[in-house]
Order: structure tokens, then sequence, then C-alpha cells
């Protein structure tokens, strides 16, 4: 077990260090203009000494290498424009908690609301629940995220009394947000989970247990339910992305002081070291969900044996 | 053997909606099971075997219902019974089932001691230690060697042969009165066959089981059954002790069927195959169903659905062959083959 943690942990640094080297070259192809405020009025000798400063006029692998070298030493390195000499780790500190407790909160929405729904559907084939979810997932999927999300701020800010704008104090105002953040992952969890439950419905071990005098609801919870959440396990790290995709929107729309609406600010005013470790953190949070998923997969089901090479299935 | 039914038919018909057509399943079967004998329904795919098992115990597809007849058990009529809480009473406490596919038939992510103790649980209000050790008990019963230790096994450790017993176990745990074995070898290969149906026969001495034997391998039925039900398009249309119906055949479609046998055939010629295709059973049925395939078809065959006539008092079958008017029709020369005791 170990062993397989300690190679999934190798194999996940090496992803970091491509992402973070194709974000890192990327965002240095961007016009040097986004540096300053108004590069017109500045003379070339300033811009030229700025970006000297900046270590933007190294040859790009001296940048790369000081980069890494940094990081290795734990140093996130300061920001360059968004709160010019702060450093980074600082900055993030005071904002991720905010976006871990609205993340969290929503994926917890997510599940409450998207399992059972995706049950009923599965157990009511073709009657009330089932249509309403198909009608519900749908809708979530194929209206662009945007219009609903507004919608909801619009008529939802009004319907609850409270200001468009997110207040950390009151917790009404923190039902929209988290709200529109679980919509996605609630139509997610329902349709995956009602499909996989649909198929183990028909398996031969479910004609053996009502053979064998387990009754319909039984059924259902103990033997059809954990056998369809194996695969859906697989889907909660993707869905912590899509949550962490979500509020990089939802920050913004409800101004919240998250790492979504510092991601989009950090970008439109090109503060490289912060962009990379936004997305460096981003990435993080995506690769441990995902080890995360596998090993609770491994949890949940007897056939899969991480330690041995070949299949168990 | 005792001659007392444990379990009557009478009448039944079994009816499917399929893409808004009514099928027609099982037209009309009466069969009385009695007490302690070993029956085998025999019958190509589609004939309506499992269909008409899975009626004692209200396992029918949520499109299946039953049209008409009845099926008593115990006293009670066990068509009129409609709600889940009425079939629990008898599902696995009085009638159990053993399935085709043990690869497919358990649960792959509960133990098979907690899949037994499931059931036990359920039925005899068994529950911690006495509830294990009965499960020890059924799982040594099925053949299980060093059973404590399997119990905690998933099904995913055990080889194909040892997760039917695992299956019978979970049949016969709650001591069942009926034991309905669909066709419990056709997954296996031949050499587990023989020792899964070595064991069902034992099982069915210790336990003293009704066991109905759904099977379309006539080999099988050769070995372990009494009685023999051979079902053509959703009817039985012949019926008698395993020596009547191998050796006194009298329906076409019996002769056809045990023509088929591929001991039979000759080496180096094609085997015996049945012309033609199963009627359709959206569409009613008029005659005999068999009449259409039968090279002895005579004309009240596309005309009227013929009664049962008795051979014996044991034996019985559907065809206008048995009548005294009838012609004189000899049953196929391969046929006397069987009665020289081959081993089928």
């Amino acid at each position: 077990m170990a062993k397989y943690l300690l190679k999934r942990i190798g194999q996940s640094v090496l992803t970091l260090v491509i992402i973070l080297t194709i974000v890192f070259v990327m965002v240095r192809q961007m016009p040097i203009d986004g540096y300053f405020e108004n590069i017109d009025k500045l003379d070339e000798a300033v811009i030229q000494a700025t970006l000297d400063k900046m270590g933007l006029n190294d040859p790009i692998w001296v940048q790369l290498k000081d980069f890494f070298l940094n990081l290795l030493q734990g140093d996130l390195g300061t920001s360059a424009r968004y709160s010019r000499g702060v450093p980074i780790a600082q900055i993030v500190a005071a904002k991720a908690p905010l976006s871990i407790q609205l993340g969290v909160l929503s994926m917890a929405v997510a599940m409450i609301l998207g399992i059972p729904l995706g049950a009923a559907m599965a157990r009511s084939k073709s009657k009330f629940w089932d249509k309403f979810g198909t009608v519900f997932i749908v809708l979530v999927n194929a209206v662009p995220s945007a219009v609903y999300y507004i919608y909801i701020q619009s008529y939802g800010t009004q319907l609850l009394q409270v200001g468009m704008l997110f207040d950390r104090e009151n917790w009404v105002s923190w039902i929209l947000p988290v709200f529109s953040m679980s919509l996605g992952n609630i139509a997610y969890y329902a349709m995956w989970l009602r499909r996989y439950m649909v198929d183990e419905l028909n398996k031969d071990y479910v004609r053996l247990a009502r053979a064998k005098g387990v009754d319909s609801k039984k059924i259902t919870m103990r033997h059809v339910f954990r056998n369809a959440f194996v695969p859906m396990i697989q889907y909660i790290p993707t869905s912590l992305l899509y949550t962490v995709g979500g509020s990089i929107y939802i920050e913004s729309l409800y101004s919240i002081p998250g790492m979504g609406g510092l991601l989009v600010d950090v970008i439109t005013r090109q503060d490289n070291p912060m962009v990379q470790a936004i997305v460096m953190i981003y990435s993080c949070i995506g690769i441990v969900g995902m080890i995360l998923g596998d090993l609770l997969m491994a949890v949940i089901d007897p056939r899969i044996s991480l330690t041995k090479k070949e299949g168990a299935r | 053997m005792e001659k007392t039914p444990i379990l009557s038919v009478q009448d039944l018909n079994v009816k499917f909606s399929l893409r808004g057509k009514v099928l027609h399943a099982i037209r009309g079967v009466s069969l009385d099971l009695y007490k302690g004998e070993t029956l085998a329904i025999v019958g190509e795919s589609g004939s309506g075997k499992s269909v008409l098992t899975k009626t004692f115990m209200g396992l029918l597809d949520t499109n299946g219902w039953i049209d008409s007849g009845s099926i008593f058990y115990n006293g009670q009529d066990l068509a009129k019974y409609t709600a889940e809480k009425e079939w629990l009473t008898i599902r696995g406490k009085e009638i159990a089932m053993v399935l085709q596919d043990p690869m497919t038939s358990l649960n792959p992510l509960k133990t098979i001691g907690a899949q037994i103790e499931e059931a036990l649980k359920l039925h005899q209000n068994l529950t911690g230690a006495a509830a294990h050790q009965r499960m020890i008990e059924t799982l040594t019963d099925v053949g299980i060697t060093e059973p404590e230790r399997r119990a905690k096994q998933y099904p995913h450790e055990f080889s194909g042969g040892m997760r039917q017993r695992v299956v019978i176990a979970i049949a016969i745990a709650c001591k069942p009165k009926i034991l309905i074995c669909d066709e419990p070898t056709t997954a296996l290969d031949v050499t587990i066959q023989a020792q899964i149906l070595h064991l069902i026969r034992e099982l069915v001495r210790k336990y003293e089981l009704t066991t109905v034997y759904i099977t379309h391998d006539l080999g099988v039925v050769a070995n372990v059954a009494d009685r023999v039900a051979v079902m053509y398009a959703g009817d039985i249309v012949e019926i008698g002790t395993s020596q009547e119906v191998f050796y006194d055949a009298r329906h076409p479609y019996t002769w056809a069927l045990l023509s088929s046998l591929p001991q039979l055939g000759v080496k180096g010629e094609e085997l015996f195959s049945i012309k033609g295709t199963p009627p359709n059973l959206f569409l009613e049925i008029k005659g005999d169903a068999f009449a259409p395939r039968n090279p002895h078809a005579l004309k009240i065959d596309f005309e009227e659905r013929p009664p049962f006539f008795e051979v014996s008092p044991t034996h019985k079958a559907r065809t206008w062959l048995l009548d005294p008017r009838a012609p004189k029709v000899e049953p196929p020369e391969v046929l006397s083959r069987l009665k020289r005791g081959e081993e089928i």
C-alpha cells in the first residue's frame, strides 16, 4: 500500500511539473503591455528596467530554473502586481479558507441532494422522480451555467431579501452561491448514480436477493446502492474540480473574496507568480482528489487490489 | 413415494406486455408437484419453463402478470398475491431458487458469509452467533472446506463450482420446502456439473426437499428426475415419470426433442434438428402449437387444441395422435436405441 502510494505521488509530482512548465511558458508569451498601468507614458529605459527587475528579460529556461528552485525551498514567491511585494503564501492563506468552506459546503449539498435524487430516479424508472430528474439534468447541462447563475442571483437575492454581494457574516447570503455551485454536481451525481443503479438492478445477484426474500427497499439500499457507488467514486474527484471551476465564476459574480475571484484578478493583471501559484494549488487539489478516489474505490470494493500488478476483476 | 401435492397449479395463464403488444407466455398450464419428488421441466428456450417457476415465487418481471388460474400452496392461492409483503413469506422461506449463472448471482461486495446470514436473519429470526453457526453448518453441508475461513471471503475468491455451492447454501439455509433449480449446471463445466448434481441430490435427501429442475439438458433430467414435464410454447405437452417420457414418449414434440440427443446420432451423419421455428406467442395459437413443425400433424391439429390423453395414471400427453380415431403413428426409429438402456 505504501509503495503504491509513493508511486502515485511520484507520478503526480511529474504531472505537476509538466502543468507548471506549460503555464509558466504560456504566461510569458503575453504582451508586455499587461505588466504596466499605462505603458504609453513610460519611456523604453524605464520599461526595460522594470522587466529586468522582474526577471522577465532572462532566457526562459533560467526563469524556469529559478522558479522551480524557489519552489523546492517552499517559496511561492511574491506577488508582482496584485499587491506588490507581499508573499503569495500570505495572500492565499487569507483567501483560501473561504473558498474551501464554499467548495466543501457545495459538495456536501450536491451529495445530499444528488445521491437521493439518483437513487429515486433508478427506483421509479419512468415515473415522477425519473421524469423530474431527467428534466433537471438536461436543464443544468444544456443551459449555459452563466444563464442560470445570473438568474439565481437576481431572483434569489430578491426572494431571500439579501444583497447581491456576498456577506460573510450573514449565513443567508451563503445559500445562493453554495446552491449555484452545487447545481452542476447534483445533476452529475444523479445522472451517474441512476445509470449505474439501473445497470445493477438488472444483475443476477439482485434476482437472487429477491428470491432469497429480501424486500425491494433493502435490495436497493444494501445491495444495489453500494455496487453502483463503486464506479461513482471515480467521479468525486472530477466533481471537486467542477466545484473549483464553478467557483471561479460564482466568486466573481457575488464578489466573494475567495481564490476563484483571485485567479481571474491576477490573470487579467498579468501577475505571473500569482497565476503560477494558484494553478499549482488547483492542480494539487485535483491530483489529491484523484488519488483519494482510487483509494476509496479500493476500500469499498474488495475486488480492487492496489498492490497487485494484475487486475483482480 | 407419497402422492400428496405440495403445490398445485391450475389452468395458469401468464401474459407479458411488450412494446404495446401482449405476449401469452404460459397458456393454461396445470401441474401437481408432489411432496418429495424431483420434477424436471424441459423444453427449448422461450418455452416458458422459467416463467412458470417464477410465478411460484412472484418473481415475474414487472411487465408480466398472472392473467388467470391459481397456484395452491399450503391452502393459499399464490396467484392472488400482489403485495411484496405477502411474497416475502414465501420467498426463500418456503420456496427457494438456485439460479443459472453462479458467476453473477452473488453480490460482489459482500462476504459470502454475510450473504448467507442475510437470508437466515430474514426467515429464521437468527442473529449474531446463532446465525453464524447455522451459516457455517450450511457451508459444510454444501461441501465447502474450511467454512470459517471461506465465509470471510468475497465471491471473486471462489471458483464457479464453489460459487454455485454458495448459491445452493443460500437457498437451503432457511430449510425451504421446495427448491427450484433454474438450469443450475448450464454455466459450469462438465466435471463440476456432475459434482453439483450429486450435491443437490444429497441435500434433497437430507433436507427432504421437493425439487423442480428447469433444464434443456436431457442428460441432467435422466440423472436426477422422478418425473419429467415437457413444455412447448407455454404449455406442458407431455408429463410422466422419467421412464415413461424417455422410453415411451407419445407426443411428437417429445420424439423430436429426444431425437435431437447427440448421443443418438450416427457418426458421420448430420445431427437431427427440429425444422421450423417455435410459434409467435404474440398471436393467438389455434389448434396444437407444434402442428406446423410436426411431420405427423393431422388436420384437426390445426383446428382444435388437443386435450390431455392419459397413457397411464402417471403419464399423459396433449396430442391428437392418442385419440382412438387417429391413425397409428410409430415413434421415430432412432428412439428405439434409447430402449437398449444406453447411458444418456
